[in-house]
């Protein structure tokens, strides 16, 4: 298990980390989602060993690993654009990490041989780095991190410079090859998408800080504040008032108990439904078409724009109603 | 202090007492024997350089021959710049690498191939000897590769979308030139066109040979007051005002140098080179190929041609080469290539030794400090070798007297060789990315298994070609060594020199012979090494 304790690290002025601490459970995979800036990569370089905290621990199975230099943890880390060493081959690549280990040259063939397999890259070994593609260079990457069956597997955007198509595909393999390797991952990205996919768990973080930990569908769920509910894509956010049981945003009130005062309230897609017998009527202004369903804009009467997901097509022009499905609305705080 | 200090202490140590003792010290010696005469300032050598028309005349034709061949080697180069960037062709690698062989080719060695071309006995029949042209001619030659590495290394990285947006903007051909491609350039071009300008404006074998008595630069004028009329105090002046010269000019490099490292839309050359298409393309790279023939391989072609002759078979030159000197040289030609060859070899290991510790100082250094070291480094570039040699020979008396001393020859070549060394590892050094670091550490490298891992194997390559490239320099030296050399151990290219000054064909194919045997070790030590560059990395 990975602890984490109190890690602040600041660069001159900028903090890249502040206060962080969290758990990670062996066999777990944990995705670290933030804007770029938010301190992702500086944490798992802390942990790594390659920069050292000004405060806080890094712990392994309750071990401090504070002294511990970075050739001694036996972590893994897959680099944001891979660092492959230009002057030797893939096989020289992916053997480093056992060669380092003291391996034989014999069991290194093998271990490179499966490893590549694993990676879908069987008979790449004498290949030079120069002219692999994209995709073969992030796989050559990832057989490399794991060949050494490290401790902890970090990656730091793997999937970053990948096209979208290479990257979905790709991410479902990675999560394939950690769960037959019972690896324990630490994977830092900025793309939701791809944490939901791969992770047991999901930490946001933003200026260095830990905004939430929770599991995938408990951050969809109930997103701690308006950053992490704004990072996970939802657009419908309003401010309103909270008080007397419910909820108002002015154009259509909330029931619910909440603590009195200004808040901010964001409908999640599921909370809009198209009922001819709903409450609100608005008026389509535009569609997107988004392969299983449509997005639609819609202005409400009481001039509101709403995004609102549709099973079919619908027209700019268009008349509808809407009402409101309370699992889907969410009151966060209103920010300092 | 810990032992990482004391290695950094040496790193920057050992350069800096370098270039202190066996290069500030004799510039500085010369600037004294130029101001400094009987206990007091004098600067009446100055009023002299400025009063005399002559001299007047040869500071002003050092001029504006440098600027008319800097002119003259950019329009020569730009085609084949162009053609090697945006088109892929068979033969395309080989050409490149040939390109590399002028640069290197000792100075004696190509003023004989243009006497051969365009002297007396031409075989186009026209006598060019002792005009400027022969001169134009001959720096051309010499410096096309600079403008054709330097230019066309950025411009096969240039992005062609960029041209190919201005022209659906509205651009002609030439206007997406001038105004996009240009522009992009101009960092390279300006780095190039000064460092052209700097060998011209310090040419010294060149104009000595082809010149004759008619054409005198700077340099050759400061050998001449030194060797045959003996006015110091004249010719350290005159040495001062060359220095500032090239200070200035390496000024304005250095500042360009800075600005080229952001230059934008860079893509891989592999995106940017394609194999011509079009008539018209094929014709261009065609047209290219032939002109690159003529210009690079003509000249040494007639050298080798004019080496065979003389009876024997063809082979009566290099016969004669092997008998201990006849009336020619005092010794013979099989001394002076073993000469020049421990020569070029003790002056390859000073300056790797040297350049390498340089080179680690200024890649993994940053600031105004290594900016300043930086720059004291190519300082050697830019001092013209007859002024090291000049100060040297003036100032190397004490506290040993090393000027009898034959280990004076390679430590001057190594002085002139250290700025190629530093300039060819620092890209090198620098492109290993503290990444490359960072993932040896993760896979469990220790720092010291991280140095020989990844920096040494990486490094090595640059180490290869700067061996190369030193040892070509030690071989070709000529200004440097024309000052230190003792009669009887003569190099190679002062033994080319002197057969040349002499009259008669024997003499003449002698010489020719020489330079062929010269010419053939040099390019075959820089094409051998240049074949291990890391593609696209590092200058020259």
């Amino acid at each position: 298990m990975l602890t984490v304790n109190g890690l602040s690290k600041n660069y001159r002025k900028t903090v890249a980390l502040d206060d962080v601490s969290f758990e990670l459970p062996t066999g777990t995979t944990m995705a670290v989602l933030g804007p770029s800036g938010s301190g992702k990569s500086t944490l798992l370089r802390v942990i790594a060993g390659l920069e050292e905290p000004d405060r806080g621990r890094v712990m392994w199975e309750h071990a401090d690993l504070a002294g511990v230099a970075a050739h001694e943890r036996r972590f893994g880390l897959m680099f944001q654009d891979y660092a492959l060493f230009p002057h030797r081959d893939v096989a020289g690549n992916v053997g480093f990490g056992l060669r380092m280990a003291g391996w034989s040259t014999g069991d290194i063939g093998n271990r490179v041989r499966e490893v590549l397999e694993i990676v879908g890259l069987a008979g790449f070994e004498g290949r030079s780095i120069t002219e692999l593609s994209g995709g073969e260079a992030q796989r050559v990457a990832l057989a490399r991190t794991v060949a050494p069956a490290p401790r902890l597997v970090m990656l730091d955007e793997p999937l970053g410079s990948l096209d979208r198509s290479l990257r979905e595909q790709l991410v479902v393999e990675l999560g394939q090859i950690f769960e037959r390797l019972e690896s324990t991952v630490l994977y830092v990205t900025h793309d939701q998408e791809e944490a939901f996919t791969i992770a047991d768990r999901v930490a946001v973080m933003r200026d260095g800080s830990l905004v939430q930990d929770a599991t995938p569908e408990d951050l969809w769920q109930a997103p701690a504040d308006i950053f992490v509910s704004d990072f996970l894509g939802f657009t419908n956010r309003f401010s309103a008032v909270a008080g007397d049981g419910r909820v108002d945003l002015g154009w259509i009130a909330v029931p619910g108990d909440y603590p009195p005062g200004p808040c901010q309230v964001v409908l999640r897609p599921d909370a809009l439904v198209i009922d001819p017998d709903g409450p609100v009527s608005a008026v389509v202004s535009g569609s997107v078409f988004r392969g299983d369903h449509y997005v639609a804009r819609v202005d409400t009467d009481s001039g509101v724009s709403l995004m609102v997901t549709a099973p079919a097509r619908l027209h700019s022009g268009e008349a509808l109603r809407l009402r409101l499905d309370p699992a889907g609305v969410l009151v966060l705080p209103q920010p300092q | 202090m810990t032992a990482g200090r004391v290695g950094k202490v040496a790193l920057v140590g050992l350069p800096l007492g370098f270039l202190t003792v066996f290069y500030l010290y004799p510039v500085a010696s010369i600037l004294f024997t130029g101001l400094y005469e009987d206990g007091s300032f004098d600067f009446s050598p100055f009023g002299d350089v400025l009063s005399s028309s002559s001299l007047r005349g040869v500071a002003w034709f050092t001029f504006w021959q440098a600027m008319v061949s800097t002119v003259l080697t950019v329009l020569a180069a730009m085609p084949i710049a162009y053609v090697f960037a945006r088109f892929e062709f068979r033969g395309k690698r080989v050409l490149s690498a040939l390109l590399i062989v002028p640069f290197v080719m000792p100075t004696v060695v190509v003023a004989s191939a243009f006497v051969a071309l365009l002297g007396r006995s031409s075989p186009l029949g026209i006598d060019l000897n002792r005009t400027i042209w022969i001169i134009f001619a001959a720096h051309v030659f010499y410096n096309v590769a600079v403008v054709v590495r330097t230019v066309g290394g950025l411009w096969a990285h240039l992005d062609p979308r960029l041209e190919a947006a201005a022209r659906t903007l509205g651009a002609t051909r030439w206007q997406a030139f001038r105004t996009v491609t240009l522009p992009l350039l101009r960092p390279a071009l300006t780095a190039a066109t000064s460092i052209v300008f700097l060998f011209t404006f310090t040419s010294f074998g060149v104009v000595l040979i082809l010149g004759g008595l008619t054409y005198s630069t700077l340099e050759v004028e400061i050998y001449r007051q030194t060797l045959f009329f003996l006015n110091l105090p004249l010719a350290g002046a005159l040495a001062i005002v060359q220095l500032v010269g090239v200070s200035l000019i390496l000024w304005i490099y250095a500042r360009y140098q800075r600005r080229r490292r952001v230059a934008a839309s860079l893509v891989a050359a592999s995106q940017v080179a394609r194999p011509p298409t079009t008539t018209r393309q094929r014709a261009a790279v065609a047209a290219t190929v032939g002109y690159l023939g003529v210009l690079v391989v003509a000249p040494l072609a007639i050298l080798v041609a004019r080496s065979f002759g003389g009876g024997n078979g063809g082979f009566g030159f290099y016969r004669a080469l092997t008998e201990t000197s006849s009336s020619t040289a005092s010794v013979s030609a099989a001394e002076a290539i073993g000469n020049s060859l421990w020569i070029a070899a003790v002056a390859t290991l000073i300056a790797l030794v040297v350049g390498m510790a340089a080179a680690a100082v200024v890649a993994y250094s940053t600031g105004r400090a290594a900016a300043g070291f930086d720059l004291l480094l190519m300082l050697p570039l830019g001092t013209s070798a007859v002024t090291i040699g000049f100060g040297m020979l003036v100032a190397l008396d004490w506290p040993i007297d090393l000027r009898a001393n034959v280990l004076l020859i390679p430590l001057a070549h190594a002085l002139v060789a250290i700025p190629f060394v530093v300039r060819i590892s620092v890209p090198v050094m620098r492109s290993v990315r503290s990444e490359l670091r960072d993932a040896a550490a993760v896979l469990g490298a220790s720092p010291a298994r991280v140095w020989r891992e990844i920096d040494v194997p990486i490094a090595a390559r640059a180490l290869a070609v700067s061996a190369g490239f030193a040892f070509a320099i030690s071989l070709g030296e000529f200004g440097a060594t024309s000052f230190i050399a003792r009669p009887d151990t003569p190099t190679l290219p002062i033994a080319i020199f002197r057969l040349l000054g002499r009259p008669g064909t024997l003499n003449f194919g002698q010489a020719m012979a020489m330079s062929t045997i010269l010419m053939a070790v040099t390019a075959g030590v820089v094409l051998l090494t240049d074949r291990l560059r890391v593609r696209d990395v590092g200058e020259f």
